[in-house]
């Protein structure tokens, strides 16, 4: 068979449907609008179905915990009657040491019950470990796919524990260099090994972080007698946000207010040999939170059922130095020692909680677990061997790529609100460009809107500015 | 003697694709180096040295063949050195706490 690259792209369609179980086509409506709830259902399982899986591998029912002094230092700085309570969901608690347990537990156990003999995920994060141990629990076998080098075979440190704890929970990995040839290997080995494709983006994927959300709502409420005010997410490819807030709404939750949270790397290009290692943090980050929100069909299956857009009220950066001082504020104030890239939303909770008002509860989804070159040490000796400045200052003096710079004091911490217009409108964008010539029927427009949570005037609205800027510039 | 013999725990490197067979939608830095792969297991071959094209079954079974690169590889990430930039947090908001 021709294994080169443009011949086993052209075979995409039906590796993914045998690698997945799922024929997508099923699910399509029109050229712009999906089923997206059918899509999410076709795995027919119960929220209740869920929890019970999760629990057959000790996935799930994290602590929550108050974070009273981290609050208390945030009421130091904020204005008299402010500073919301800040609550943290431990998710360094399940097996693997992150939330990506649950996104995994669904999609093995799924994979299992349909006949599969194992599991491929692309991960260089904690994805990859997450299906490595959950596989290993079920009796399946399964190879993760990792980008972890440069050209030099230089890999940044997070990434390379990463490798090892897939290993740990023996898995076959494949350590590759920079470049979205990623999905060219993932196609060649499902279709080799026939194994189940554990993509990010499957609807058992999602479907296993409800539970995320309903189980702090529910713990909440337990404790409290209401629900959250806000909660907080740190947001790369979108399945944090969507599983999260739909838990949420399944909890009865309906008034919380869902915030995205990304660290800041704009500028770097992230299929870049160069940039790669000049960045300290290899998810949870605007390379891929934005785009994601902007096309969230860019995945490796052929509809996303992540899609943060539809979700989110509020999408926040922070800087990468940011995130270093609230990890050590954590394990220093609270006595949670925790991996940074998993406490990126705190970073952003800490801004935002001085907004609210005393008695208003903020919730921080998620922790991850840190070792070695997971934590703030080893991942700045990287970034000064790569070249970067790390220096004590105004984070606001933060240059991706350039510059980390680690804030002076706790004021310092100050959250940038993205565009969420410009984000809303370039969705709109792209999604006419992808269809140029097809006219949108009102189904349609009805899906543009839901789909970016904003609503059929303004869809209409914007459909027709781009119009007319088209025109201008023909 | 031969750098590994049968079983050993090893790691072989292939190119996947030349710089020549990638994707064209790269940044000129990537599409210039070929995309490259490394993969532990154990040897199948009898005995090899290091830049032998030799075969290994991987942690799951699996026979897959490449140049040897390493021999009991070991994973050599580290905690870091200390960082005098977060040394001080600490001190500075337990003062601020004490304060208030």
């Amino acid at each position: 068979m021709d294994m080169s690259y443009s011949a086993v792209m052209s075979r995409k369609k039906d590796i993914l449907r045998r690698a997945t179980g799922i024929d997508y086509d099923r699910f399509e409506i029109s050229p712009l609008t999906f089923d997206y709830e059918g899509l999410m259902n076709s795995c027919e399982y119960s929220l209740e179905d869920v929890q019970r899986i999760l629990e057959e591998t000790g996935v799930g029912k994290t602590p929550l915990v108050e974070l009273e002094n981290l609050t208390e230092l945030v009421r130091s700085i904020s204005s008299p009657g402010r500073g919301g309570r800040i609550f943290v969901k431990d998710e360094a608690a399940n097996p693997s040491g992150s939330f990506k347990d649950r996104r995994a537990a669904l999609s093995v156990f799924h994979a299992k019950k349909l006949g599969y003999k194992g599991v491929v995920a692309a991960s260089s994060g904690n994805y990859g470990a997450a299906v490595a141990s959950q596989a290993a629990k079920r009796g399946l076998k399964a190879i993760i796919l990792q980008e972890v080098y440069d050209s030099r075979k230089v890999g940044q440190p997070e990434i390379l524990e990463k490798t090892r704890a897939c290993e740990a929970y023996g898995a076959e990995v494949w350590q590759l260099t920079v470049g979205p040839e990623l999905f060219y290997i993932m196609l060649r080995v499902l279709e080799e090994t026939e194994f189940f494709s554990a993509s990010l983006y499957v609807p058992t994927s999602v479907r296993g972080i409800e539970t995320l959300g309903y189980e702090l709502a529910q713990q909440v409420f337990q404790r409290e007698g209401r629900f959250p005010d806000v909660v907080m997410i740190t947001h790369a490819g979108g399945g944090n946000v969507t599983g999260t807030a739909r838990g949420l709404n399944k909890a009865g939750s309906y008034n919380t207010i869902v915030v995205g949270v990304s660290v800041d790397l704009q500028g770097l290009h992230m299929a870049s040999d160069i940039d790669f290692n000049r960045k300290s943090f290899t998810t949870g980050h605007t390379g891929f939170g934005i785009p994601f929100l902007t096309w969230p069909d860019r995945t490796d299956v052929p509809r996303n059922c992540a899609r943060g857009l539809r979700y989110l009220d509020r999408y926040l950066s922070v800087t990468q130095g940011e995130v270093f001082y609230t990890t050590e504020l954590l394990a220093k104030l609270e006595g949670i020692e925790r991996g940074p890239a998993g406490n990126t939303s705190l970073a952003g909770a800490i801004s935002l909680a001085r907004e609210l008002e005393k008695d208003q509860i903020l919730v921080v989804q998620e922790t991850e677990y840190t070792a070695a070159g997971k934590l703030p040490s080893s991942q700045l000796t990287f970034a000064k061997e790569n070249g970067i400045e790390v220096r004590r200052g105004d984070p606001k003096e933060n240059i991706p790529g350039k510059a980390i710079v680690i804030p002076e004091g706790v004021d310092q911490i100050r959250i940038e609100d993205m565009d969420m217009e410009k984000i809303r409108r370039s969705y709109i964008e792209r999604a006419m460009k992808m269809t140029e010539g097809y006219v949108p029927t009102r189904e349609d427009i009805e899906f543009l809107a839901e789909d970016s949570k904003s609503s059929v005037d303004y869809v209409q609205e914007t459909i027709r500015s781009l119009k007319v800027k088209r025109a201008e510039l023909a | 003697m031969a750098d590994a013999k049968r079983g050993d725990l090893v790691q072989i490197h292939k190119i996947v694709l030349e710089p020549d067979e990638r994707s064209d939608n790269l940044p000129s830095c990537t599409k210039s180096v070929p995309y490259e792969c490394w993969i532990k297991g154990f040897l199948v071959d009898e005995d090899a040295d290091m830049g032998d094209e030799v075969s290994i079954r991987t942690f799951i079974g699996r026979e897959i063949s490449g140049v040897l690169c390493q021999v009991n590889p070991m994973y050599d990430h580290n905690f870091g050195e200390p960082q005098k930039e977060l040394l001080s947090i600490d001190t500075e908001v337990r003062r601020q706490l004490e304060r208030t």
